[in-house]
């Protein structure tokens, strides 16, 4: 790269245990450019952004700022260097003023006593600079809508001094109107020359937005250039890439009767329904409507008792109770008012056999079994209760390949030889493609139709998903 | 289990046992003579962790459940003279008046359970609230004085006079009870679940709201109970009794091995931490140390004890 790069960063890769999450990374950006960072989920981006901040450290490969070699140790690092980064979940502190939130951690101060004009007048300016005097200095931040809230977060990026803006999704929680008044600011931004990093799924924003882009997939850059000279088409492409695996299992299946008909959708014995779309497009919450844990008409006992089970995307701090053993896990939802630990003991070992998990014993600690393990005994909670229908969110996230596997296979064979119906939320194209029979897209809180696998590739839910934009 | 496992289990037993040798010997170097073990002030130890492990049983299951319940001194000192004033006022018997008393605890419970669940208010607020509450009923009630009836069977709950009284039966059986109620039933289990992670209870159908409702009254009876053994021990209904002893009572359950995050407590240590307070407290009054240095020494000993217990279960895990 030239020399007159703002941020430089070479062959960065990262790996967590045995996951190789940056696999090479390569991204430049000039001083004052808006440069679009895409990929699809899982793609790198957000451990990126963190290897950036300071949050994560590389493994190797190198950053270079202006030139002079760049190494945060810690994010406080990265912000005194000129790294200012807005997150989709907005870091205000909610009760403090704007003002206070501006210069949260550089309060100017003498003695130890806050300067409270100089407070004043640093906000002011940060905020007549960015064009938006109507945002008072002095009000509770908790009080301001969401897009006035990430105008507050630029403006203290900008009282911190800094020089490259990194945005992550930034129009994904804002109104449109808010939308087109972050755009002009960026504009602004740029004319002052301050790099913009531009993360977001949605490619018409990006193409409108940015001068430049760079493709990530499976962590690693895959492609980029000037965005006059590429179509949508084409970044979708090199986001999709050319991988057609084969572990996905598919007996002969024959759709039943319906068994859920609610949300503008419906479920048939016998199939796996997939729900795509991008984090945050409302598959969750539509989930988690239809089992009764988002308001709605139904409650979780009550879902329970009509055939229904759940596994949320959380295995963590929802789907399981880590401080309690396998067999309480596993049994919780269909306890009987005596609870006998041999009956409890044999029930987990049917499980716990049938499905492979690894583990020393129906009243081990679930938090000492393996992720592909823990997750293995969220999804036979929904086997021991035998429910008709399987809600599964994202239900093979953070599993190692052969757990995947073996929860593909397990799939299949609930629907094809046990005639159950799933419902399935996930973000890996690939995998729904795979066991999916039909496939819906959901946008921006709306479900598409739901068209069957043969009619779709990742191509077209891709742009489904991220065609529609908020410019 | 390994030898580790063990230890995790046993280390409040050890405590107390250490604290007692500790007292053992300091009592004989101090007088010359074994004065600490003599089965009369091993019978005061007994029959002041009764009260302790009657309301610590109620307590174990509330912070078992992720709860915390600061009332239960002061629903102590209302049911005492809940059950003096049925007995003197309205000449009820003994029996019918120490049922009357363990239902107004359970009330008490029962109330801390619907504020909590309906308000939506933490734990920690609403019975600090109730505890000023009670506190204040039980004055009224008593007209700020305290209340002798005459003699009833209800005196001999705690009877000295006997070498293990009514009342520590009562909490033997009823201990091994709730025991079994933990590790055997669905409610139990169900108690383990929201106090260990509330969010994967209620994906699961548990019924959050009737559970912490339940467990809340459920303490309250033990309250009542304990009440009921406050009054035995001076055959009269104090409405200032136990000042503070919901905070022995927490201190016991944690003691044994309870956690304030819930989803971890257990009978057996609980009673044995009942014993582990009462102990420090009737050593020190042997040791003729002043009343300040015995509060210090006690709350000094909590800290210890419950640091060292964290240290050993983040080792042993």
């Amino acid at each position: 790269m030239t020399a007159a790069a703002r941020l430089e960063m070479t062959g960065v890769r990262k790996r967590f245990g045995a996951t190789v999450a940056l696999d090479g990374v390569d991204l430049a950006v000039s001083p004052g450019e808006c440069h679009a960072l895409v990929g699809q989920n899982g793609a790198g981006k957000s451990t990126l952004m963190k290897v950036l901040s300071g949050a994560h450290a590389a493994d190797e490969g190198s950053m270079r700022l202006d030139g002079v070699p760049y190494a945060p140790r810690h994010p406080l690092e990265g912000r005194r260097r000129g790294i200012a980064m807005i997150y989709q979940e907005l870091s205000l502190a909610p009760h403090l003023t704007v003002e206070e939130n501006i210069v949260l951690g550089v309060e100017p101060s003498r003695f130890g006593w806050l300067d409270r004009g100089e407070i004043r007048r640093r906000a002011t300016d940060a905020l007549a600079q960015l064009q938006h005097p109507e945002i008072r200095p002095d009000v509770v931040a908790g009080r301001l809508t969401v897009g006035q809230q990430q105008i507050v977060e630029i403006a203290r990026a900008l009282a911190s001094g800094c020089r490259v803006l990194v945005l992550d999704e930034p129009t994904s929680s804002i109104t449109q109107r808010d939308a087109e008044q972050l755009f002009a600011l960026l504009e602004r931004l740029r004319g002052q020359g301050i790099s913009i990093v531009y993360i977001s799924h949605f490619i018409e924003e990006c193409k409108r937005v940015a001068q430049r882009y760079t493709v990530l997939r499976d962590g690693r850059t895959v492609g980029g250039g000037a965005m006059a000279d590429a179509t949508p088409a084409q970044i979708v492409d090199l986001m999709v890439g050319q991988k057609m695996e084969r572990l996905y299992p598919r007996s002969k299946r024959t759709p039943g009767d319906v068994l859920l008909a609610a949300e503008g959708l419906e479920l048939r014995r016998g199939e796996v329904l997939g729900l795509a779309g991008l984090i945050g497009a409302g598959r969750t919450e539509l989930l988690r409507r239809l089992f009764g844990l988002a308001p709605g008409p139904a409650t979780p006992a009550e879902s329970w008792r009509r055939g229904l089970g759940f596994v949320s995307e959380d295995r963590k701090n929802e789907g399981l109770a880590l401080g309690l053993t396998i067999a309480d896990n596993l049994t919780l939802s269909k306890l009987e008012a005596l609870v006998l630990p041999s009956r409890q003991s044999s029930a987990t070992r049917r499980w716990t056999d049938a499905l492979a998990v690894k583990c020393l014993g129906p009243f081990q600690r679930i938090a000492d079994l393996s992720g592909g393990n823990q997750q293995k005994i969220a999804l036979a909670r929904l086997l021991h209760h035998d429910v008709d229908v399987l809600l599964l969110d994202e239900p093979t996230r953070g599993i190692d390949v052969g757990s995947k596997a073996q929860v593909y296979q397990l799939i299949d064979d609930l629907v094809s030889k046990e005639n159950k119906a799933v419902l399935m939320v996930s973000s890996y194209l690939p995998e729904l493609l795979g066991i999916c029979d039909r496939v819906a897209v959901m946008r921006r809180g709306k479900l598409g139709p739901a068209r069957p696998v043969e009619e779709v590739d990742e191509h077209s839910l891709l742009l489904e998903a991220t065609g529609d934009s908020a410019a | 289990m390994n030898v580790r496992g063990w230890l995790v289990r046993l280390g409040p037993l050890l405590g107390l046992i250490l604290v007692f040798l500790f007292f053992l010997i300091a009592v004989w170097m101090k007088t010359g003579r074994n004065s600490f073990a003599t089965p009369g002030n091993l019978q005061t130890i007994a029959l002041q962790s009764a009260i302790v492990g009657m309301a610590a049983l109620g307590m174990t299951l509330i912070i078992l459940a992720g709860g915390i319940d600061l009332s239960m001194g002061s629903a102590v000192a209302l049911t005492s003279v809940v059950a003096a004033v049925l007995m003197k006022s309205r000449g009820w018997p003994a029996f019918p008046a120490a049922c009357g008393a363990i239902l107004v605890g359970g009330l008490c419970g029962l109330t801390n359970g619907v504020l909590i669940t309906r308000l939506q208010v933490v734990p920690f607020i609403i019975t600090l609230g109730i505890l000023l509450i009670l506190r204040g009923a039980a004055k009224g009630l008593a007209e700020e004085q305290t209340v002798i009836p005459p003699p009833s069977a209800m005196d001999s709950l705690l009877d000295m006079s006997s070498v293990l009284p009514s009342g520590v039966w009562l909490l033997a059986v009823l201990a091994a009870g709730v025991s079994i109620v933990m590790r055997y039933t669905r409610f139990g289990r169900h108690l383990y679940a929201v106090g260990s992670n509330e969010a994967a209870a209620r994906l699961c159908g548990v019924p959050i709201t009737r559970t912490k409702i339940q467990v809340y009254a459920l303490g309250g009876l033990f309250a009542g109970i304990a009440g009921l053994f406050q009054y035995s021990r001076l055959a009269m209904g104090d409405p200032t009794a136990a000042p503070g002893l919901e905070l022995d009572v927490i201190a016991a359950v944690v003691i044994g091995g309870g956690s304030l995050a819930g989803g971890e407590a257990s009978v057996l240590g609980s009673l044995v931490g009942a014993l582990f307070m009462m102990t420090i407290r009737n050593g020190c009054s042997q040791m003729d140390w002043r009343n300040w240095v015995t509060e210090i020494v006690a709350g000094a000993i909590i800290i210890g004890a419950v640091a060292l217990d964290r240290l050993r279960h983040r080792r042993g895990l």
